[in-house]
């Protein structure tokens, strides 16, 4: 069977079965190898896309029930000049990656929770970033979205002195 | 670093003593065939570790794998700061998996650390030769930057432009000593003339190199200890970076893996049809103690494997349980039969004399939880593999697989790619994956991937093992520590990457061998771990004992002046020690030692409503001798703090019936970003003192500062991890 649906803009068909989860349709089917599998129960978001513009764990929603919908993966949230969106360019300034495999499922829940709260508090952070980091980027996290967001970080990460 | 790794390096010595170690690669023919590997005409190759091309790219090859600890950009920093080159002309690699980019000056500063300080006289010639031909291309033990940085690539820098200056000396026709360099270019200031490196480098390239060039003091470094931004990151956050888990080949199977739940069982029977029967799926493949379903994709893999009921056997091992381990611990404890015995003093008179404190601390079994759980893409062809894989040791791969496919070492193949995390999870010796990706290849046509669920990469781990301290100590009449002895029940003798930083006239550390039917692993800092668990908070035992403040009573057994006693101090001092506190808030301080770094933090904690602690704010004072890029540095001490945070407050993995219980993050809880702490202030002290690394000391000190400031802040003392597992610690 074909399930048909839209990601990063343009239209695509599935041709698994219905039940597969999107993750491995995104990273098998269409080579979008940036969404990372972690867990396959929905537990550490590192497969984050969003699915109609909400942040959703894709290894754990079967592509029939996609069908139809507009997908966005970690390789279409650059703008449409090739720029990186303004969450990726703050990933780089506060330089948050260590070893980076967390980071797209990261990124895009970050983009998604700025999406729907364009000035969010350290509580709505720590409420929407429910993703796991083991290297413990967490600090660096907080602070990237204060700056993408325009914001002063409201609490002091540290500092190398 | 592994007990495993350090048998080798001994072994090795051994052999080659005996002249029985088989030397298939001298030094010449293997730096040459890197050369050939990697150097193109027009381009100049200096040494084998950094080349420039024509349009002054300095291109450096990491021996090193990039798992997040940014040694990549490290290490460009070290040789581009000795060849005074442009940064923006900087490029980093992966080093080939050949025996040229054999990790020679890790096991030159690695081996003293294990064998004391006479192993800093062997000769280069023969580490180089055992490394080689091991051979061993390690990624671990917090080496990159203070062996291969401070000893291959700034002399490969400093070797490099000291060949560019002669050869611009030549050509210009003036004296050497009227040239300088900077910026990629040699400069001839009195005639105003220069040249790139870019001209000069494949004629320079040619010249003999100076075997021990001068290397520059502190006070001449340009790009060592500064916060450059780390060259990975632009690759991690549009997704294009390529794990081992994103390999992708024409025609390529993907399978997946069940293991004996039991560790030690086999595989004793099982039935393919259910399997079969699942549309996409090719094949099962049984193994000695496992079973694997190939398909045309993961999930068709996945739920072919859930389709089956295998039948295994469980090694002998069916009754073990963490609690049978615990008991077996203290038993072998109370016998007093230690098989290993460090220390000095007659501790056993300063405690029977002084004012006496025991306690038992224990901590579990805690898994690395890579977020890349293992994936490995092999293709087996015409007797000869090609491999795709990150692990921590790319040419010890290469031997292994050899082994398991029973061919030779030239008939395999690496591509090396980085790694979702490791932690020590992903040394050869310790992956089980190897053989299994080698018996899946050889069993299908074409290439096949193994992607190892979470499920079977959290029970199938090979754990910081569960281990159990006796500890003992006696005061004396003016509340100085007369005794002090901690008898360890694990797998491993400490001894030599642990030290004790305290002044104490009577030690004594004795070992008891015990061995689970577990695989212990390193674990981030490994032993340092929960040795520095034990010590800290019994050190903070024994002040409330004396009744003296625990940072002052630890200032009293550290030399004046020591590296120790200024850390103490520095994080004491940035942590306002003694300040006060809100209402229900405590303080906790501990000191550890680690892969020849010095690390001291502050905790403050409280208990929540809930009963759950709360960790408010780390402090961290950090000498590392020299930091190379601080803004990594930083990082790499805040993700330790924050990883051993997670460890300490709620991770566990037990056995019952001699299997893991726990199945994936829904029963193994990781530290999220809203139980990390607001602030983790590190603070660096740049004593210059030698090297030390920088991705694993920040583990040990936190585990104690945190029970120690869980102490301060309710009267509860914490002598069990994870901390979770402690009644309430609401008073």
């Amino acid at each position: 069977m074909t399930i048909t649906a839209t990601v990063n803009g343009k239209a695509v068909e599935f041709n698994g079965e219905g039940d597969t989860p999107l993750l491995w349709a995104l990273r098998e089917e269409l080579g979008l190898t940036g969404t990372k599998f972690g867990c396959g129960i929905a537990a550490c978001g590192a497969c984050t896309v969003h699915v109609d513009g909400q942040p959703t764990r894709s290894c754990s929603l079967p592509i029939e029930a996609a069908a139809g919908k507009a997908i966005t993966t970690i390789e279409g949230l650059k703008h449409a000049d090739g720029t990186l969106s303004a969450v990726q360019q703050a990933w780089i300034e506060v330089q948050v990656p260590q070893c980076g495999y967390c980071q797209s499922g990261q990124i895009m829940a970050a983009a998604a929770l700025i999406a729907k709260n364009p000035h969010p508090s350290d509580a709505d952070i720590d409420a929407a970033m429910t993703n796991i980091c083991r290297c413990g980027t967490y600090l660096r996290i907080r602070e990237a979205i204060h700056r993408a967001t325009g914001q002063a970080a409201q609490a002091v990460s540290g500092g190398a002195a | 670093m592994k007990i495993g790794r350090r048998n080798f390096l001994y072994g090795g010595l051994a052999l080659a003593g005996a002249g029985v170690f088989g030397v298939r690669w001298s030094d010449h023919h293997a730096r040459a065939a890197a050369s050939a590997a990697t150097v193109a005409a027009g381009e100049g190759g200096f040494t084998v570790w950094l080349k420039i091309a024509a349009d002054d790219v300095v291109t450096v090859y990491s021996p090193h794998i990039d798992f997040g600890q940014g040694s990549h950009t490290g290490l460009a920093q070290m040789a581009a700061d000795e060849l005074d080159a442009d940064w923006a002309h900087m490029r980093v690699e992966q080093a080939p998996a050949i025996p040229g980019f054999a990790t020679v000056e890790l096991a030159q500063g690695f081996l003293p650390q294990v064998m004391g300080d006479g192993a800093r006289h062997l000769p280069k010639a023969l580490v180089a030769m055992l490394a080689r031909n091991f051979p061993m291309q390690l990624t671990g033990g917090s080496t990159a930057l203070r062996f291969t940085g401070q000893m291959a690539m700034r002399a490969a820098g400093a070797a490099a432009r000291a060949a560019l200056v002669e050869e611009a000396a030549e050509r210009l026709g003036v004296p050497a000593g009227e040239l300088t360099t900077a910026a990629s270019r040699v400069t001839h200031a009195r005639s105003g003339r220069s040249l790139r490196y870019g001209e000069l480098a494949e004629k320079a390239a040619a010249r003999s190199l100076p075997e021990n060039p001068p290397l520059k003091t502190a006070k001449d470094f340009k790009l060592i200890g500064q916060s450059v931004p780390r060259m990975d990151i632009p690759a991690k956050v549009d997704g294009s970076a390529q794990y081992g888990m994103d390999i992708h080949l024409p025609g390529m199977k993907v399978a997946t893996i069940m293991m004996a739940p039991v560790r030690g069982g086999k595989l004793t029977g099982v039935d393919d049809k259910p399997a079969m029967a699942v549309k996409g799926v090719e094949k099962v493949v049984r193994l000695d103690d496992a079973v694997a379903v190939v398909a045309s994709g993961y999930w068709p893999a996945l739920k072919g494997l859930r389709a089956l009921s295998p039948q295994f056997s469980d090694g002998g091992h069916g009754t073990l349980s963490s609690a049978a381990i615990a008991t077996a611990q203290d038993q072998l404890r109370a016998a007093g039969k230690p098989d290993k015995k460090h220390g000095s003093g007659d501790v056993a008179a300063a405690l029977a004399g002084g004012r006496k404190l025991e306690a038992v601390y224990r901590a579990p079994f805690v898994h690395h939880a890579m977020m890349e759980p293992f994936a490995a893409t092999a293709h087996f062809k015409d007797g000869k593999l090609e491999l795709w894989i990150g692990l921590q040791d790319p040419l010890a791969t290469r031997t292994m697989a050899a082994k398991a496919a029973g061919i030779g070492f030239d008939d395999v193949t690496l591509h090396t790619l980085i790694m979702g995390g490791g932690f020590g999870r992903r040394f050869p010796d310790k992956c089980q994956i190897i053989g299994q990706v080698v018996a899946l290849a050889k069993a299908v046509d074409g290439p096949v991937k193994l992607i190892w669920s979470r499920e079977e990469e959290l029970r199938h781990g090979t754990y910081r093992p569960q281990v159990s301290g006796g500890m003992a100590a006696a005061l004396d009449g003016a509340g100085k520590l007369a005794a002090w002895r901690m008898d360890y029940v694990q797998s491993e003798d400490s001894e030599a990457e642990t030290r004790f930083p305290y002044q104490v006239p009577a030690t004594a550390r004795q070992h008891f061998q015990y061995q689970s039917n577990q695989d212990d692993g390193p674990l981030r800092s490994v032993n340092s771990n929960h040795i520095g668990f034990f010590n800290e908070c019994f050190m903070d035992e024994m002040a409330h004992t004396a009744g003296q403040d625990p940072y002052k009573f630890r200032r009293a057994h550290l030399p004046e002046g020591s590296r120790h006693a200024k850390v103490l101090d520095a994080v004491a001092e940035k942590a306002g020690w003694g300040s006060p506190l809100p209402a229900g808030h405590g303080r906790g301080i501990a000191l550890v030692e680690s892969f020849g770094t010095i690390v001291a933090e502050v905790v403050e904690a409280s208990v929540g409503a809930d009963g759950a602690p709360v960790v408010h704010k780390v402090t961290v004072a950090v000498d590392c001798g020299t930091t190379v890029n601080p803004r990594n540095a930083e990082a790499q001490i805040q993700g330790a703090v924050v990883m051993a945070l997670s460890m300490a407050l709620g991770e566990e993995i037990t056995l019952d019936k001699g299997a893991v219980v726990q199945s994936n993050f829904s029963d193994y809880p990781l530290l999220k970003l809203a139980g990390a702490p607001a602030t983790i202030a590190v603070h660096f002290l740049d004593s210059g003192a030698e090297m030390g690394g920088i991705g694993e000391p920040g583990v040990p000190p936190t585990a104690p500062a945190l029970a120690n400031a869980l102490f301060a802040a309710t009267g509860k003392r914490i002598r069990q991890l994870p901390i979770r597992d402690q009644a309430s610690l609401r008073s």
